[in-house]
């Protein structure tokens, strides 16, 4: 049905079953309406059942009015991505309507604003152009009128249940049991419409009031009013709707394992105080902010010592600000970070030079955001790989380690400092929009599979007080020099940007760059031979088959998706997760892609700029490109049917993943 | 390598290094160097807790003549650099020193952004108003219609007061001083570093090489019909640098008054000396402190963060709290 809109996108409907284990709910309404509330206290209701929770964050950069909505997908099961199509859709305004409607699958059901049916597509405000003219030509095709009433018609016709809610009469409705004012009742909106979703699937109760205290914590007035506000969702459903055509129904799940609701800044920020961090500067930048401002908010916490940890955060004047004061604070021993996006990490460029020829233990996360220039500012892409790579003029070793889950984010924010003060560089932690803004629950990080490493210090006192400066820059067989501390006595020394002596002091002597040179880049190989296979790429699925899917990055929740999906249809493929992008691991690839037939790469940027790592590094070249670079992630179900097709013998080479409805 | 004893006092030769020096004859960096050294020496700091951070140009290179941590960074970014230091080391004396074009040329972002700060450290502005490491283009500091030898034609773009925009900025300590009257440029090191706060010293400076307008004689004074030099000291007129602890509002606007009026003086007559110490700004520590209690008795750079076995001190239950749902 989908794919009348445009003719760009085959979508698959799903066929109606009574489902109670699984639920994959959308929320959508302008920006500054509370969406991100409402699909909070969903999550949490579920998440409080036992349930495993997966959420999607789509928004405009923008602070007020323009549409933002929040895919939540939950299960008895780990889920780990979103679903394009979905069973229950929550509007409460005409934009949400608009946008939405045709993504709700046949069996599935949608709640709209009564005052929304009369309006024309053509004078939803904010609804982009192109999205308009698509809509309205998709309904004159059918003969239904372009008005949101023949939206609902079209999804009528395609045996999705539209509940009507007046959201002003219930709002009265609460404002006169409560004897509060209209507009304070009106606040409640969005636990309104969570409840009447909740109550559509009756789900429990009881854990919509446990997600309302955990989102409002300790303001009980608040709860209290949101409360009454459910109660009164749940009955106005029970009331109102004739639920029998609609088949989905949400139990909690026995499971009591213990769990929490996250998403991948807030991982990111976790791992770094695991880690130690005590240092970070950055600029706001979408979507690099959040982790930093989380850092803020917590910036002192319990340690096992008894004092209060610290970690102090600075918001600088701009990256450049950003990169060389955390590279300032690096030279100190503290373990020092900035966070960024890819317009910030353009401008970080010279320092991560600077970082890299004074061999500074430097951590900077990578954010990556649609581009080019501002690009898709508050999208996703994994565009910035060659850029992390090659950031910089010359060559300097750098560590450019990728996650591709909130799990990953947490242990990787860790051991990157680890790399930082081993190897002494640069190590560029690249994550991406989807991840950063992704919610799951997860059993809670494990601080025991967490140990520091610091890496050779110096201890220049160490054989009384040295003569002289200290050789900061001493030639090693692995090219890792051992580093004093600024503050130490006796480790005096000199840093430059230029090409300098074992002591730091400039120098343009031929013979001198060539043994610096090469004992900077000899730390890659150090790094190459010491780190262990599983930190630089995993395999996903069946380890033996030949079908073989080459990624890194978020994708790998939606390709794990699919392979389990051709699993259960007994087809074998597996996935080769890279991680570990610099050093490159050459020789573990070759060996495991040998056996690759065909080799898919797949990846959220126009030209596969892993594939073209790989070939630029092995010879290897993917047999087919499925890429996605509209903005969105991918979503399980997508590429388990892109597979397939490879699987039938496509001709195509390069598939592109296009959804005009996202 | 060097350290005070009871019985020996330091001397400016302790912050002395045997390496050449590939400044041209006659520069003005060599008289800010010795006026460092000589400042470190009184100061008696223990050279480990030195970092001295430049930018670049030929200014940019004094970090290499002192056997400190000597810190030469990029074009434009010895303050974030510098802040860096500072921050998670609080211990450290940090100095920084840069030029006229890397200060408030490329670096002009952060000169601003480091005066909302209050960070205690020295920056010290070595301005001979050229480029000098690329041949004598006009610097920041440069007048409207100069033309040094060096510019095809006159300068068409205006200059920027140094001092004023220290002031307007944030900076708590300004002052000025003349390369080529080391003694007074020592006093004014000491106190800028003994200052608890963001200090700023504008040194001028002749560049024998490419500036040919505002060399050694006409600092001197010697194309004037009085002969006199032109730099005269505000130590020996009364006016009163000081913003006492405790100033209100009304206090502190008559005194950036008396600055001004001073800081616009330009020409046959140019003061020196102490503009302003301002001591009643909070400095960067105490503002962090408000919200990191123990943060200068464990500062980033020593927070213990792991046990011997390396084990995170880190605790996050409550953090993972925050977001239990089970």
């Amino acid at each position: 049905m989908v794919a009348r809109l445009t003719g760009a996108y085959e979508s698959q409907s799903e066929t109606v079953t009574t489902n109670h284990d699984e639920l994959a709910w959308r929320v959508g309404g302008p920006q500054g309406s509370g969406v991100d509330t409402a699909a909070g206290i969903f999550q949490r209701a579920c998440a409080l059942g036992g349930l495993y929770v997966v959420g999607r964050r789509e928004y405009y950069s923008n602070i007020m009015g323009r549409h933002s909505y929040f895919d939540v997908r939950v299960a008895h099961h780990p889920v780990h991505s979103h679903c394009d199509e979905v069973q229950l859709l929550t509007t409460f305004e005409d934009e949400s309507l608009a946008r939405h409607a045709i993504s709700v699958v046949d069996g599935g059901a949608l709640v709209y604003a009564a005052k929304d049916v009369e309006k024309e597509v053509q004078g939803v405000t904010y609804l982009d152009t192109r999205a308009k003219d698509d809509l309205i030509a998709y309904l004159e095709e059918r003969g239904l009128p372009t008005t949101l009433g023949g939206v609902l018609e079209d999804a009528r016709q395609r045996g999705v249940q539209t509940y009507e809610a007046d959201f002003d009469k219930i709002v009265d409705l609460l404002a006169d049991q409560l004897g509060i004012v209209q507009a304070l009742a009106a606040r409640t909106m969005n636990t309104l419409a969570v409840a009447m979703s909740l109550a559509l699937v009756e789900y429990q109760r009881k854990y919509v009031y446990a997600a309302l205290a955990k989102t409002w914590p300790g303001r009980q007035k608040i709860i209290d009013m949101n409360v009454s506000a459910v109660d009164l969702a749940y009955q106005f459903v029970r009331d109102t709707y004739d639920t029998s055509e609609f088949a989905h129904r949400l139990t909690p799940s026995e499971s009591k394992e213990p769990r929490i609701l996250l998403n991948g800044n807030q991982a990111v920020a976790m791992g770094k105080i695991a880690a130690g961090l005590t240092f970070q500067s950055y600029y706001p930048i979408s979507p690099a902010t959040d982790e930093s401002t989380y850092l803020e908010a917590h910036e002192t916490f319990l340690t096992t010592n008894g004092d209060r940890g610290s970690v102090l955060i600075v918001q600088t004047e701009d990256e450049i600000s950003a990169v060389c004061m955390a590279a300032g604070a690096a030279l100190t021993g503290a373990r020092s970070a900035t966070a960024t996006s890819g317009p910030g990490f353009a401008l970080m460029v010279e320092g991560l030079g600077w970082a890299g020829i004074n061999e500074v233990p430097l951590v900077v996360t990578l954010y990556q955001r649609g581009g080019p220039s501002t690009g898709l500012p508050t999208r996703s892409e994994q565009g910035d790989l060659f850029l992390a790579l090659n950031a910089g003029h010359s060559e300097f070793p750098r560590i450019v380690l990728a996650s591709g889950d909130l799990e990953e984010a947490f242990y990787d924010a860790a051991t990157a400092f680890n790399y930082a003060e081993r190897y002494q560089t640069v190590v560029i932690h690249i994550l991406d929009k989807s991840l950063s803004s992704q919610t799951e629950s997860l059993p809670p990080f494990d601080l025991e599979r967490i140990r520091i490493e610091r890496g050779e210090i110096a201890s220049p006192n160490g054989d009384g007080e040295p003569e002289g400066p200290y050789p900061r820059f001493a030639l090693t067989e692995s090219g890792i020099s051992p580093r004093p501390l600024h503050g130490m006595p006796g480790g005096m020394h000199w840093l430059t940007g230029g090409e300098h002596t074992q002591y730091g002091r400039v120098t343009e002597d031929p013979v001198i760059r060539e043994q610096q040179m090469e004992k900077r880049m000899r730390k890659l190989e150090t790094a190459a031979r010491e780190i262990p296979v599983d930190e630089k790429l995993r395999v996903y699925g069946d380890p033996a088959a030949e079908f073989t899917i080459l990624s890194w990055g978020s994708n790998k929740g939606a390709i794990v998706e699919s392979i389990e999906r051709l699993a259960e249809e007994g087809l074998a493929a597996r996935l080769v997760q890279v991680r570990l992008m610099s050093p490159f691991p050459v020789p573990e690839l070759q060996e495991l892609l040998a056996s690759a037939r065909p080799l898919i790469g797949v990846e959220a940027n126009f030209s596969g700029q892993l594939a073209q790592v790989l070939r630029q590094h092995t010879g290897i070249a993917c047999d087919k490109l499925v890429v996605k670079y509209n903005g969105r992630p991918m979503a399980g179900r997508r590429l388990y049917e892109v597979f397939k097709t490879i699987m039938d013998g496509t001709d195509e080479t390069k598939i592109v993943l296009r959804n005009p409805n996202e | 390598m060097t350290t005070a004893t009871a019985d020996r006092k330091l001397t400016a030769k302790d912050f002395q290094v045997p390496f050449p020096n590939d400044w041209c004859p006659g520069c003005g960096d060599f008289g800010i160097i010795n006026a460092i050294q000589q400042a470190f020496a009184r100061l008696e700091l223990e050279a480990h807790k030195v970092a001295v951070v430049g930018g670049i140009g030929c200014s940019g290179k004094a970090p290499y003549y002192f056997p400190v941590y000597g810190v030469h960074t990029l074009h434009g970014r010895l303050l974030p650099f510098a802040h860096g230091i500072k921050l998670a080391n609080p211990e450290m004396t940090v100095v920084g020193v840069g030029g006229d074009g890397d200060g408030l040329g490329i670096g002009a972002g952060h000169f601003v952004n480091a005066g909302r700060r209050n960070l205690d450290m020295t920056y010290i502005f070595f301005n001979n108003e050229v480029y000098g490491l690329t041949k004598g283009q006009a610097a920041p500091t440069l007048a409207l219609g100069l033309q040094p030898k060096s510019l095809p034609a006159p300068n068409i773009q205006s200059q920027l007061n140094p001092l004023m925009m220290a002031m307007s900025v944030g900076f708590t300590w300004i002052g000025r001083g003349y390369s080529y009257n080391v003694k007074k440029v020592v006093d004014l090191i000491v106190a800028a570093i003994e200052h608890p706060g963001l200090s700023f010293i504008d040194i001028l400076q002749p560049c024998p090489t490419y500036n040919n307008l505002h060399t050694k004689d006409w600092y001197a004074g010697k194309d004037l019909d009085s002969g006199q030099p032109r730099i005269y000291w505000l130590d020996d007129t009364d006016y009163d640098p000081v913003i006492p602890e405790g100033a209100d509002d009304a206090a502190v606007l008559s005194k950036m008054n008396e600055f001004l009026a001073k800081v616009h003086e330009w020409g046959d007559e140019i003061p020196a000396g102490v503009f302003l110490d301002n001591r009643a700004t909070t400095t960067f520590a105490e503002r962090i402190e408000t919200r990191i209690e123990n943060y200068r008795a464990q500062p980033p750079n020593t927070r213990e963060i792991a046990d011997a076995s390396g084990k995170p001190t880190a605790d996050l239950s409550e953090i993972f709290d925050e977001v239990r749902m089970m």
